[in-house]
């Protein structure tokens, strides 16, 4: 008995070894573990040896069940491990064929420039306003110290719709709107289109802009180039200095242009900045009284300041955009850049 | 405005200071130096030369050979084919090494075989004119008629040359548009003295009045006319170190007394016309408007008529000058002219400026004037005139002055005080040093109490109003780097943030982002074509738009009433650029007028545009999009769809959307038919849908709906139904019947042909069952269907 015993262990044991597949491995199974497997016909052999041996042999064959049963399983691991690696080889893909995916969209550049202006002035109490774009007279040049045949209208092209409605020239018309309607303290943003009759590779006949407005009581020039630089270095990301310099605009008084160190080549002066280590990026001043009265607001009470950007400009400064045009054209290959 | 530091020098000295440094003062304290002309830097090496013999050429029978006397330069050879020369002639001579105003390098060379040491030089190789020195004006070599020692340096003894600033002059400085005024300028910024002009002239018989008179009708376009009269005139040609500043200006000389006008022009800012006095009809000139439909030819020979609009300077017959503009050719200066009256005037800019305009009819005076000349500057400028008149020795200053003055000339007086100034510059200036720069630009100052002042206007600052006009000149002068970096320390804490509606609109295109879909911004003015081109009629709504008055052209003429014809275009283009497939979405303002022709502000309305194009698009993609779009942004009912009667939209293929009853916008494919017209071959898709009136439909706010925790059951259902019957009538039936657990209604599958009838079709749906309370007990499902397809049944839809 011990004989065969050994005799079927050694013959499951190389049968195991030579299976390939995991079908094969089942058949052996059923060879020796089941209902009429080898195995299972010693045990139905025990009633041959003696009854003093059973409990011995008994144990001998239960052995031998347990280890045939564990070399199965171990052989079904291996041979699910060597499946598990072929069909991941067969299941292998190229990485760098083109993905599959559904493009997303993109802002257009001067919205891009929009929303940041937004974002950085917003944080510092500013609300939003956008007026007409189609505007009086009053609202665009008159209440903005601007009278009829003013000169500084010569500054400005006007496309009129009417002798007294207009295609506004800029977001200053706004300003005098904000002003009518509320009062001080105020800090207002309103950006918006503007127009104006001028069209080559730096004008555009639709441009855009946004106008800053600050009215309260101790508001002076210190606080306009504070609030500029700390939104020029939110914009332009960087240790950049600002610089104040003489300007006219009618509705300014004190009137200033703001330069900022060149972005290009920090200050030490190249072909962007045009060797003078600043650029121009916008027009702003102290409001002037005048447009105070105008529009019902004590000047002796209150003082403000006033800025306008051209958000093409910054756009342009932004992204090294060389010509005005292309924000325009819509180009797909221009648009997706901004993604 | 141009100005050579040679002139500047004149009045304020800047010899020693470089061109660096004074266009950098100039920059900070507001006027631009927006170019620099350094006019003959780098001409060198041409002398002063004797001609001493001149022989026949060995070799050629054009070419001279002639011996010079080159001074300090001892005898040289020059070979030449100049034929205006002759022995003992001084001529400038290039020697080897020198340098020509084109910049050409003059060598020692042979000339067919004989040496020469140089070249004889006209004007032109100098690089002067005519104005410089007589004879420069020709092509040929320019002998001096001078006796210039020899050997001596051509480009200094004839101060050749100069650097002019271009700069830019601010529109509220009119008083800064001459030499003197920059100059003032140039002299508070250095803090040098300025030397003004000579502006003394002797006169005979001033006791008696001006021959002519004058009477000023209109004293509101004319505040000041004065006048004068010059007898024994001499026509002549003005000396030439005044003809050289006119051509450094780029003026022409023309005659002593247009030269002195111009020069007056230059040098103080005030135009001047001169009237042949013997002209003047009824020796009296009268200012007044012009009758509407008189007429006047100006002294470039144009015939203009008039209205009432048009102040015309006139004699006892007629109009002798357009005020301000030009003179008229009956009255104009002529070689023979005897007698001459100045007119020294200042007019209302504005009228000046429309006459201008109005006629077409522009001159340097006119620009001059446009711009604000100041009242206090007519008396100047006229006696300066007179000053070069005597000095130049062009007749005799005879009579009264006619002074007609109809406006007030005072110093405007500014009463404020140094902390006034300083509160708005937000630093403290020192009293003493406020005080130092208003007078340094001429301003009188009196202290008063306290730390106020009275300040006293220059006559010629008509731009000074209050004091932050004086705080800005201060500050311009003290210097803006002097302003620091305060983030509203001061301010009142204000609430800043964007609108519900402005949050919305964000929300808006992130949905649009996230879609695929790439932001475009074209124009707000389109071409009436356009309408015509997408089928759109005269009485369209969309053709009553709002028209601009003086556009850039025909193709920007009528403000935006629909987004549509750009998208297509923008589409359109890109397609030609072979950009083939793209989602693009415009969101601006549409202007549409409350009434025609417009009184008031129109309706600004926002609209979305959406253009999608390329293989994978259809009628269908973008009802998916806009139907996400919406759900996205909250809309707060359900979408409806009609087919759409859209001229530019494919009938089958277009629909109306429809929430709440409202019409929100259209979307479709292109007709077919223009994108015949406007040659595009791909399918386009597009819709415009009204901003204003989703906006209004967004609920606002997301509440959470209940989630069932049972098992939901599925049922499909096969109909068929005739070919009319659409997808939206059928689910409605399913509905009607379905109960309130029934959750979706989907069709997954749409067929026609073999096995179903013709004029049939088959539909086949998922429903799709679903209780918050409960599991469905068996069969519970089953009997809804039964009703559902009873239902459908008596509809004349039947199970497949």
């Amino acid at each position: 008995m011990q004989e065969k015993i050994k005799e079927l262990y050694e013959s499951a044991s190389s049968s195991i070894a030579q299976v390939s597949d995991l079908k094969q491995l089942d058949e052996i199974r059923v060879a020796y573990l089941g209902k009429s497997g080898s195995v299972t016909g010693l045990l139905k052999g025990m009633r041959d040896v003696a009854p003093e041996d059973r409990p011995k042999v008994g144990q001998l064959v239960n052995d031998l069940r347990v280890s045939i049963g564990n070399a199965l399983t171990e052989k079904e691991e291996q041979l699910k491990a060597i499946e598990m690696k072929s069909a991941l080889i067969s299941e292998s893909v190229d990485i760098t064929m083109p993905a599959k995916s559904s493009e997303m969209g993109s802002l257009h550049p001067i919205n891009l420039v929009r929303n940041e202006l937004i974002e950085a002035f917003a944080g510092m109490g500013f609300e939003i306003y956008e007026g007409p774009e189609i505007e009086l007279d009053e609202y665009n040049f008159r209440l903005l110290n601007i009278p009829k045949d003013h000169p500084a209208r010569d500054m400005q092209d006007t496309l009129y719709i009417t002798e007294n409605i207009l295609l506004r020239t800029q977001t200053s018309s706004g300003q005098a709107r904000v002003m009518q309607a509320k009062n001080p303290p105020l800090k207002i943003l309103s950006p918006g289109k503007v127009y104006r009759a001028d069209d080559d590779a730096t004008h555009s006949p639709m441009f855009h802009q946004m106008e800053g407005l600050v009215v309260d009581k101790n508001i002076t020039l210190c606080d306009l180039k504070g609030t500029l630089e700390a939104f020029l270095k939110k914009m332009f990301k960087g240790d950049l200095k600002t610089r104040l310099r003489p300007s006219y605009f009618p509705f300014t008084e004190p009137s200033v242009e703001v330069d900022v160190t060149c972005f290009e080549c920090k200050g030490k002066g190249c072909h962007l900045c045009k060797g003078t280590g600043w650029i121009e990026v916008l027009g702003a001043g102290i409001v002037n009284r005048r447009v105070l009265e105008n529009c019902n607001i004590d000047p002796d009470e209150y003082q403000g300041f006033a800025f306008g950007i051209g958000l093409e400009r910054i756009a342009m400064l932004k992204y090294g955009i060389p010509d005005i045009r292309l924000f325009f054209e819509n180009d797909v290959r221009f648009l997706k850049q901004f993604k | 405005m141009k100005l050579p530091i040679s002139w500047l020098n004149e009045y304020v000295n800047v010899s020693d200071i470089s061109v660096e440094v004074l266009k950098e003062k100039l920059f900070s304290c507001g006027f631009e130096v927006e170019e620099v002309i350094e006019l003959n830097r780098d001409v060198k090496g041409i002398v002063v030369c004797r001609i001493e013999s001149i022989e026949q050429h060995p070799n050629a029978d054009k070419l001279s050979v002639c011996q010079i006397n080159a001074g300090e330069y001892g005898m040289l050879q020059i070979v030449t084919n100049a034929k205006n020369i002759k022995v003992g002639d001084l001529v400038p001579v290039s020697l080897d090494g020198a340098i020509l105003a084109d910049g050409m390098a003059i060598k020692k060379g042979k000339l067919r075989g004989v040496d020469s040491d140089g070249m004889f030089c006209g004007g032109e190789e100098i690089g002067i004119t005519e104005e410089y020195y007589d004879g420069a004006g020709g092509d040929s070599v320019l002998v001096f008629h001078d006796d210039f020692p020899l050997g001596a340096d051509v480009a200094e003894l004839l101060q050749i040359k100069d650097v002019i600033f271009d700069i830019g002059v601010t529109a509220n400085r009119p008083d800064c548009q001459s030499i003197l005024g920059l100059a003032r300028e140039v002299a508070a910024i250095l803090k040098r003295p300025l030397n003004e002009p000579d502006y003394s002239y002797s006169q005979i018989e001033e006791d008696k009045e001006c021959p002519i008179t004058v009477r000023v009708e209109d004293g509101e376009l004319c505040p000041r006319y004065c006048a004068k009269y010059v007898k024994d005139i001499t026509i002549k040609n003005s000396p030439k170190w005044m003809q050289k500043r006119l051509a450094l200006m780029g003026i022409r000389a023309i005659n002593n007394v247009v030269d002195i006008t111009n020069y007056v022009l230059l040098e103080m800012g005030q135009p001047m016309h001169a009237f042949n006095a013997d002209f003047v009809r009824g020796a009296q000139i009268i200012v007044r408007p012009a009758v509407n439909g008189e007429k006047i030819t100006t002294l470039d020979d144009k015939e203009f008529t008039l209205t009432s609009d048009n102040l015309l300077i006139c004699d006892k017959e007629g109009g002798v000058a357009l005020a301000g503009i030009m003179g008229g050719k009956n009255s104009a200066i002529a070689d023979d002219t005897a007698n001459l009256l100045f007119e020294c005037a200042k007019f209302k800019r504005d009228n000046v400026r429309k006459t201008s305009k109005a006629l077409g009819q522009r001159s340097d005076s006119s620009a001059r004037f446009e711009k604000g000349v100041d009242a206090y500057t007519v008396e100047k400028a006229l006696s300066r005139a007179l000053n070069l008149i005597e000095k130049t020795q062009t007749g005799t200053i005879a009579y009264k002055t006619v002074d007609l003055l109809n406006e007030k000339i005072e110093n405007k007086k500014i009463v404020t005080s140094y902390s006034k100034i300083n509160k708005i510059l937000g630093v403290e200036v020192p009293n003493e040093i406020q005080k130092q720069i208003l007078q340094s630009l001429n301003f009188v100052i009196e202290d008063g109490e306290n730390d106020s002042f009275t300040a006293l206007v220059p006559a010629y600052r008509d731009d000074i109003d209050h004091f932050p006009d004086l705080a800005e000149e201060i500050i311009r002068i003290y210097g803006y780097d002097h302003i620091e970096c305060r983030l509203l320390e001061n301010a009142t804490i204000t609430n800043g943030a964007k609108t519900q509606r402005q949050l919305n609109e964000d929300r808006l295109k992130d949905g649009l982002i996230a879609k695929g879909f790439s932001e475009i911004l074209n124009y707000s003015f389109v071409s009436e074509k356009d309408y015509e081109n997408f089928g759109l009629d005269k009485d369209a709504p969309e053709n009553a738009h709002v028209r601009v008055m003086n556009p850039l052209g025909e193709d920007m003429s009528v403000m935006r009433t629909t987004l549509v014809p750009s998208m297509v275009y923008t589409v359109a283009r890109n397609l030609n650029k072979k950009n083939l497939e793209g989602r693009l979405f415009e969101f601006s303002k549409v202007y549409l007028p409350k009434s025609l022709p417009l009184e008031e502000l129109p309706v600004e309305n926002a609209r979305l545009a959406l253009g999608m194009f390329g293989q994978n698009e259809d009628f269908f993609t973008m009802k998916g999009v806009i139907e996400e779009l919406l759900s996205f942004m909250h809309l707060g009912y359900a979408l409806e769809y009609e087919r759409a009667e859209i001229a530019y939209l494919h009938p089958g293929r277009s629909a109306k959307v429809i929430s709440n009853g409202v019409e929100i916008g259209v979307f479709g494919e292109l007709h077919p038919q223009i994108k015949q017209k406007l040659g595009i071959e791909k399918r386009i898709y597009v819709a415009e849908l009204n901003y204003d009136l989703i906006d209004e439909l967004l609920v606002g706010k997301v509440y959470y709906k209940a989630i069932s925790k049972f098992p939901s059951v599925e049922r499909d259902l096969a109909l068929i139904a005739d070919l009319s019957v659409s997808n939206a009538d059928i689910i409605k039936l399913i509905r009607a019947r379905g109960g309130k657990n029934l959750q979706s209604v989907n069709l997954f599958d749409v067929y026609t042909g073999k096995g179903v009838e013709d004029g049939k079709k088959s539909m086949a749906y998922r429903l799709t069952f679903s209780s918050l309370e409960k599991t469905f007990a068996e069969g519970e499902v089953d009997s809804i269907i039964k009703k559902i397809l009873f239902f459908l049944d008596q509809n004349n839809i039947k199970l497949r």
